[in-house]
């Protein structure tokens, strides 16, 4: 394990923003870390970075503890955590040759970071003048730099078009897969981490609600029968009444549990029976959207 | 120790392009040329002076500007703008999160600030020997060249130095904690208000208020000894005097505090 953390917990104030949580996450993975706004997300990463002290409970990444090996694994670590630190007095390729020296880095590196975020030719600009985006990419160029073991990012596509959304995305795969590194994501956009995550662990008010592999996560969605057609809500009633659930119904869209294919079929014939035109049906997984929110509220 | 070297270097890196790094080069600068044009074109009143006198004048408007009030704002400055380079770019949580030790981190600020004020005094030194013995060149009938108080003066400002580190660290330590200007220099302001009104009024204690120091430093240096001593006057600096050794002691005890404050603090 990477990082492994045992029944972490932390407070502001009487506010309990962390509760026990146990997080495990594997060598050579992108792990994605998601919950709504305000779920503790971001605490928990600064208590992996030890900006803040736990509670109680252990954090060991690269099985060292941070309180007791804070130097050897800090040097591991490459993080951006909220928005990206930036002396906006300083040009992008300043602030990136400042943390060179910090980090005894050489400054070819600095080069070849500015670009790999596609900075290159904004590199001497103020970077109190780059949009949002290009502060985004700035911020992920600083956590590289040192060409960190694990990489800890919060929330890196905020402010990012579609494009530079892509690009992070084929970035991190590349990093993990070619490279060997592992990510640590947090969002709270399921959709973003769906598509480059392998492993998920979903938090909400600081508790965990789920970890595992992103295919456990939609084994853990049932999948639905969907029926397109006309008179949604009659053949609803009509269904309701021969037996079988309706778990929902959504103009010209119905959706019912899956059983077995012979069901299916059934469905198809009674429908077709009593004058209902079927335009689709078939077998569907619920979507990890829908999956999250249930999750997520649930608790 | 390595981490102190390398955060020093980075706040060299990260502060020359700041107002606070060049406020120290400036100031003497402009102090300096101000007196010098002053004494460039008023040279016909003070011909008939004695070079020692006349570097006592010099010496002593300068120093007057500086000590009194200058310093104590300009320390309040500098102990504000090495910290909030931080605070404005949000990167307390950054340098935080670097392999380097806490201790080097803030070491290295405290001693960036340290160097900041000891370069623009030295530079206050520097320019003042230089820009009178520029003038007794220009204007011959000036008697700068009689007369060399590159020792004294040289003591005085290190004196001055010495003066100000009560209230270097006492400001390092509010602007560290607060990310506003208004409070460290509201603080400062009084302070510095403070400390000279208590000097004006000669409180007998007032050597125990850092924003004092400097001015205290100051008093006293162009005294004439009460009974006139025989054969010409001899400058001289005493070093060591009470103010000296309470600024001494608040910097070691803000500084000591303020690491402790670094240690347990949380980055939110």
């Amino acid at each position: 394990m990477v990082i492994n953390t045992d029944q972490l917990s932390f407070h502001f104030g009487d506010q309990q923003v962390v509760k026990s949580l146990s997080l495990q996450v594997p060598e050579g993975c992108i792990y994605g870390f998601l919950g709504p706004n305000g779920a503790g997300k971001t605490t928990t990463i600064k208590l992996l970075l030890n900006l803040l002290h736990a509670d109680n409970g252990t954090i060991k990444i690269f099985d060292q503890d941070i309180t007791t090996h804070r130097i050897e694994v800090l040097s591991q670590i490459g993080s951006l955590i909220e928005q990206p630190a930036i002396y906006s007095h300083l040009s992008g390729r300043e602030n990136l040759c400042n943390r060179a020296l910090l980090l005894q880095v050489p400054v070819a590196r600095v080069d070849e970071m500015l670009e790999l975020v596609r900075l290159k030719s904004a590199a001497n600009k103020k970077a109190g003048q780059y949009s949002l985006g290009m502060k985004q990419r700035l911020g992920i160029a600083l956590a590289l730099l040192s060409d960190p073991k694990l990489i800890i990012l919060d929330e890196p596509t905020n402010g990012l078009d579609p494009n530079g959304i892509i690009e992070i995305r084929q970035l991190l795969i590349k990093l993990v897969q070619d490279h060997g590194k592992t990510v640590f994501i947090s969002s709270h956009l399921l959709a973003e981490i769906e598509r480059m995550a392998t492993y998920v662990g979903i938090i909400n008010h600081g508790e965990m609600l789920f970890q595992g592999t992103i295919e456990e996560l939609q084994g853990l969605s049932k999948p639905l029968v969907h029926i397109e057609l006309t008179d949604s809500a009659d053949a609803a009633n009509l269904l309701g009444r021969s037996g079988f659930i309706v778990s929902d119904v959504r103009e010209g869209n119905i959706f019912i549990p899956y059983t077995s294919k012979e069901d299916t079929g059934k469905i198809n014939t009674l429908l077709n029976q009593n004058g209902h035109v079927v335009y689709a049906i078939g077998k569907v997984q619920k979507d990890l959207e829908n999956l999250f929110l249930s999750i997520t509220q649930n608790s | 120790m390595k981490g102190f070297i390398l955060s020093l270097r980075s706040e060299f890196y990260k502060s020359r392009k700041t107002l606070g790094f060049w406020c120290s080069i400036i100031l003497p600068l402009v102090i300096c040329l101000l007196v010098f044009v002053g004494y460039l074109t008023h040279s016909d009143k003070m011909g008939k002076m004695s070079g020692m006198l006349l570097w006592m004048s010099y010496a002593s408007i300068i120093l007057g500007v500086m000590g009194s009030l200058l310093l104590p704002i300009y320390v309040i400055i500098i102990g504000y703008s090495v910290n909030s380079i931080e605070h404005k770019a949000d990167t307390w949580k950054t340098l935080f999160s670097l392999p380097i030790s806490k201790w080097s981190v803030y070491a290295a600020k405290f001693v960036y600030a340290l160097f900041l004020v000891f370069m623009c005094l030295l530079l206050f030194y520097v320019f003042t020997i230089a820009s009178g013995n520029l003038l007794g060149v220009l204007k011959p009938e000036l008697k700068f060249s009689e007369f060399h108080m590159e020792s004294f003066l040289g003591q005085v400002y290190l004196k001055l130095f010495l003066a100000s580190l009560g209230i270097l660290s006492l400001q390092f330590l509010l602007s560290l904690l607060w990310s506003d200007f208004l409070k460290p220099m509201g603080i400062g302001f009084l302070g510095t208000i403070a400390g000279m009104i208590l000097v004006g009024v000669k409180w007998e204690y007032n050597y125990w208020i850092p924003y004092a120091h400097p001015l205290l430093a100051i008093n006293g240096l162009f005294k004439q000894p009460k009974v006139p001593t025989p054969g010409p006057p001899v400058l001289h600096v005493d070093l060591f005097t009470n103010e000296i050794y309470v600024s001494l002691g608040v910097a070691a005890v803000f500084f000591v505090l303020g690491f402790f404050i670094v240690q347990k603090k949380s980055v939110k």
